[in-house]
């Protein structure tokens, strides 16, 4: 392997890769879905921002809408940048609030109860998030979550999630996810336009996503863009700052945590480097050397993603069809 | 009384891999490396030595040191059992 290796791997000649997708976007929504454009769910995150800026690009921006989803634990910010992304494209935006739909779901109720179940002193006006362990660059901790309420005057409790507990909440929570998948639609279908989606390479193979919930959509245009490179196409598109400069959020939990201390335990600028050399072959030590990380570090997250990747194979297999006489399953 | 080993690979055999020929490895087999156990079922396993073994595993403890092969966890749980006794 070359001795060059480093983070400039993962430059993209982003002018040709825009131009690429933007020609496979026009391709994908009218020749092969038939559909006369698209609908971008925002977030005023990275990755929808640049998904609805390549739309408007690819198609027009008369032809793409905005859908802003907000809930009751979104953070304000995100309709705010939401809405400047949209005025950045010139695309027409709607915003759907869908707290009623998730409380007429029993969303809220259900996480709360497996949460009162732990912290029974938890109620209205308290947050709570569910977290890993701390960075993987300084322990080799398994992926075990905590759960972590804060009091409204400020008292932080964690503990570890039992399964009962965790699978409850994470059902209860994908419920977001979920009705937001069929207000996609609705917009789609209102208008005979596509579901674009928003996923990165890092969210995909990982399994950071919500199985018939964000996955579920008709083209997936940066689902092969590591994160770092998301950055680059957002750059190289001008999106405004205050939307590159903001830290990946899930937007999911009240108590605001970042993708990285709820999934991915490393930084995207030293996890996208290490998964880079991970599947071009190049050994740990190398990969080590161009981050100024140890070996054992590099390990670490290597066998990390190795774990995500086997652990949310299942998210991101199509149904599975059992015709044979043996009743063998196959996909 | 059944050892540790035998109550791990019991445990694994029907609650993970719903096998009906018992825990086919060696007890040195790593559970993640050979994909025998994915990340989910360490919380499992987490709570299942608790339970079975009346122990408190603590959350730095949660390392494949502990908990990455049959006889690495029940050499971890014989560790514990020493402590609280």
């Amino acid at each position: 392997m070359s001795a060059s290796f480093g983070i400039k791997g993962l430059e993209l000649d982003v002018s040709e890769e825009v131009e690429r997708i933007t020609r496979g976007l026009r391709l994908a929504v009218h020749q092969t879905l038939h559909r006369q454009g698209a609908v971008v769910g925002i977030s005023g995150g990275i990755d929808s921002s640049v998904v609805l800026a390549l739309c408007a690009r690819a198609l027009g921006p008369e032809r793409v809408v905005g859908v802003m989803l907000p809930e009751r634990d979104s953070s304000a910010e995100s309709v705010s940048l939401a809405r400047e992304i949209a005025a950045y494209c010139g695309v027409q935006t709607v915003c759907e609030d869908i707290s009623a739909a998730l409380e007429g779901a029993g969303c809220y109720r259900r996480r709360d109860e497996a949460i009162v179940r732990l912290f029974p002193d938890y109620g209205p006006g308290w947050q709570a998030k569910i977290t890993l362990p701390g960075s993987l660059l300084s322990q080799e901790t398994l992926n075990v979550f905590t759960l972590t309420v804060t009091s409204p005057d400020g008292r932080e409790f964690s503990r570890r999630l039992p399964l009962r507990e965790y699978y409850q909440i994470v059902a209860a929570s994908n419920f977001k996810q979920r009705i937001r998948m069929t207000m996609l639609y609705y917009h789609a279908e209102l208008r005979n336009y596509a579901v674009v989606g928003t996923a990165n390479k890092d969210e995909h193979d990982l399994g950071f996503f919500v199985k018939h919930g964000d996955a579920g959509v008709d083209v997936n245009p940066i689902v092969h863009l590591y994160k770092m490179q998301v950055y680059q196409v957002a750059q190289y598109l001008g999106l405004p700052e205050a939307i590159r400069n903001r830290p990946p959020t899930t937007d999911t939990y009240s108590g605001g945590s970042t993708q990285e201390e709820f999934f991915f335990r490393v930084p995207f600028p030293i996890l996208d480097v290490v998964w880079l050399g991970y599947e071009q072959g190049v050994p740990a030590t190398e990969i080590a050397n161009a981050l100024a990380l140890s070996p054992e570090q590099v390990e670490r997250i290597i066998a990390d993603i190795a774990r995500k990747q086997h652990t949310t194979a299942y998210l991101r297999m199509h149904p599975i069809v059992i015709d044979s006489p043996s009743g063998q399953a196959r996909t | 009384m059944a050892s540790p080993e035998e109550l791990i690979r019991s445990y694994i055999a029907q609650n993970i891999l719903f096998s009906n020929d018992g825990y086919p490895y060696a007890d040195d087999a790593s559970f993640l490396g050979e994909n025998i156990i994915d990340s989910m079922n360490i919380l499992e396993l987490v709570m299942f030595v608790e339970e079975t073994f009346g122990i408190a595993v603590l959350d730095q403890e949660v390392v494949p040191a502990n908990f990455d092969s049959v006889s690495k966890l029940a050499a971890f749980v014989r560790r514990k059992l020493v402590v609280a006794a």
